[in-house]
């Protein structure tokens, strides 16, 4: 197999919202950009997000950028770097101005300003009371936001790659990072992209769960590259769940739905909630309220034929507030569930949503390893871990994160091409890997199918490293997903076209997946204490482990390396640049 | 006329498959259904429509997927039906 070779300043991976950002960032320097994207920038995973963005602009009411920094840090359940913190929330002003000056038609205030709405974990005055923080353009915020930043792109003449698959880092033998390989999906082609900087935004891999709010293209691409090239993965134990998500669909039903007086209810009808949160009872906290409808499941009080999910019960309101206010939601209950949510309740379960970990990032965007920047090489987005979001990310942080990462890794990288640095000789090996992976795939023999396989991780991942997590089948875990990723090695394609093979892309997709799983499954199976979004139900609550977190033991970062599957742990950054630390204590809202 | 047979339309079906990837997994799994029925068994007609929602953003996607809202317009009606009853 052949492979020709393009040469620019910057190659990005990834349209979505940090990809869209940092290419505004390197084009307009007049750097020659190339971005590589699966599917049309617009239809990144970024249009899912409709919160907002966060920003302590203050147009509704007074907030300051250290009440959200304590806020994002107290989210975290500490395991943010408090330096990477601070600089987000100072710099989310900047970035929504400069947003809005993109073209972005946020929602307004009769006054001309930015219309701000509250959300979840979002204070005033140090956790006081709820602030409206969040900056969206009515339900399609992230939608507008990659218009926005594609129309900027293209006047700033970005080259885009649009179907083209990324296949693995070009790395060479000092570490240093030359680009990306990558197939153009209309023609099979492999190039060879030869950059003076590489930026992966590539967005999370929630399609390693069986339930998943994510759409199909979250495959974690970026980072099955970056520990394919030896870089480890931080923090993969940390999935955020969204307790209602559709039952064997994924599809999220809105918080919205509980806030209008929806009910959770097991199999004798009863609204467990009110065991488990007498007072905020079905309104209790994303976690709380995941960590009771997966006890009820695993007590034998779920539903259905095999008792795996409850309901989610609205047929006590009337028809005409839930056409009004929860508009959409009756459609996803027919569509996806079969069930007219006025006559009937809605099954669901706790479903994967977002991604804490990533490529190990200081907050300049630049990928480190062993406190030392790799050449070349920056991330940004939900595939990055720069850490903002430590354990447990804050609602309309997400969006904030891209912006404000997106846009320093791209300043980053422009500064350093303009020191000067320059084109290494390209690093021929590192393809010739890439080449004869692609060629196993090719002319694989009695393999394993992609199907199934894939299917084998997600409900292995699903089953023992969910929302709530067991010692025993965490260690069970283990052995199964390291078995399911020896099938993965030997994945076998029926179709060997070179157009648009969709069947190819996808077992490309799942050598990236299951490095995803793997990292997750044994960084979760090491950490032995609760901690935002990782909990276990043999850390318990005391004075010394509050929520079950062991401070003592275990304030620190994984480091999952594909070789060998080692770990590594680094310490939290609790210093932040200019503010005092903001000191642990119990997370409690 | 089968576009399977049809060479013409052969990598049509690739890249119409491709395209049914979006970013909302509502619609993800709405193409998905519609593709284990179908299969390559995709008439020129249906290949057209396909195409022309196809190019539509994702939400107004999913609004008429969904039901939503309506469209007049002949050529999508019978596509958009057969997606609502999947």
């Amino acid at each position: 197999m052949s492979y020709t070779v393009r040469k620019f300043d910057a190659v990005i991976v990834g349209a979505g919202g940090a990809g869209l950002r940092a290419a505004i960032q390197l084009s307009e320097a007049g750097l020659k950009t190339a971005v590589l994207s699966k599917v049309f920038p617009t239809r990144s995973h970024t249009v899912a997000a409709q919160g907002g963005v966060a920003a302590s602009l203050g147009n509704s009411e007074e907030d300051h950028w250290h009440w959200h920094m304590y806020d994002t840090v107290k989210g975290s359940d500490w395991l943010g770097d408090q330096d990477a913190i601070e600089f987000m929330c100072r710099k989310a002003n900047e970035v929504v101005v400069e947003l809005e000056h993109y073209g972005m038609p946020f929602d307004r205030l009769d006054n001309g300003k930015i219309y701000q709405r509250p959300f979840g974990g979002h204070m005033s005055n140090f956790g006081e009371k709820p602030v409206r923080r969040s900056c969206a353009a009515a339900d399609r915020t992230g939608h507008a936001m990659l218009h926005a930043m594609y129309q900027r792109n293209v006047k700033a003449n970005t080259q885009f790659f649009v179907e083209w698959q990324a296949l693995d880092l070009i790395r060479d033998e000092e570490g240093d990072v030359q680009g990306v390989t990558a197939m153009d999906m209309e023609t099979g082609d492999v190039v060879a992209f030869h950059a003076r900087a590489t930026l992966f935004a590539t967005g999370g891999a929630g399609r390693i769960f069986h339930s998943s709010t994510n759409a199909f293209i979250n495959t974690g691409d970026g980072l099955g590259m970056a520990a394919r090239a030896g870089i480890p993965l931080e923090d993969m134990e940390f999935w955020q769940f969204h307790p209602t998500g559709v039952a064997g669909a994924g599809v999220l039903i809105t918080e919205g739905v509980r806030g209008e007086g929806g009910i959770l209810r097991n199999s004798a009808g009863e609204r467990f909630m009110e065991r488990y949160a007498p007072n905020a009872k079905d309104l209790a906290s994303r976690d709380v309220v995941s960590r009771a409808m997966v006890t009820e499941i695993n007590e034998g009080r779920g539903c259905g034929h095999n008792k795996d999910y409850v309901l989610l019960d609205i047929t006590h309101l009337d028809p005409g507030t839930i056409m009004k206010r929860l508009p959409g939601i009756r459609e996803i209950g027919l569509q996806f569930a079969g069930v007219d949510c006025i006559k009937e309740p809605l099954p669901v379960v706790p479903t994967c949503h977002y991604q804490m970990g990533g490529i190990p990032t200081n907050y300049h965007g630049q990928v480190v390893v062993h406190d030392q920047v790799i050449n070349g090489f920056y991330a940004a987005g939900e595939c990055a871990c720069a850490s903002v979001h430590g354990a447990n990310r804050l609602g309309t942080n997400s969006l904030l994160d891209l912006l404000v990462f997106g846009k320093s890794a791209g300043e980053t990288a422009v500064a350093d091409l303009q020191q000067g640095r320059a084109h290494k000789p390209l690093h021929t090996a590192s393809i010739d890997k890439t080449l004869a992976r692609l060629d196993r795939l090719n002319t694989q023999k009695g393999g394993a199918n992609v199907h199934e396989a894939r299917l084998a991780m997600q409900r292995t991942m699903q089953k023992h490293a969910g929302v709530f997590r067991f010692d025993n089948l965490l260690k069970e875990g283990v052995a199964e997903i390291l078995k399911v990723s020896e099938d993965v090695a030997r994945t076998e394609i029926k179709d060997k076209s070179q157009v648009f093979n969709t069947a190819r892309v996808e077992a490309l997709e799942l050598d990236n997946l299951i490095e995803v799983a793997t990292a997750t499954m044994i960084s979760a199976e090491a950490r032995k204490e609760s901690r935002g979004a990782h909990v276990r139900d043999d850390a318990h609550d005391t004075a010394e482990t509050p929520n079950g977190r062991d401070d003592k033991n275990w304030l620190k970062h994984t480091l999952w390396y594909r070789e060998g599957n080692r770990l590594e742990y680094k310490p939290v950054q609790m210093k932040p640049l200019s503010v005092e630390t903001i000191e642990l204590k119990k997370r409690a809202y | 006329m089968n576009a399977a047979a049809e060479s013409a339309i052969d990598p049509r079906l690739g890249r119409l498959r491709w395209h049914c990837r979006r970013a909302l997994l509502e619609l993800d799994l709405v193409f998905q259904r519609f593709w284990d029925k179908v299969g390559d068994d995709l008439d020129i007609e249906t290949a057209d429509a396909l195409e022309r929602l196809l190019a539509l953003e994702d939400h107004d996607l999913w609004y008429l997927v969904s039901g939503r809202e309506e469209t007049d317009d002949p050529q999508l009606q019978p596509l958009l039906y057969r997606l609502r009853q999947l």
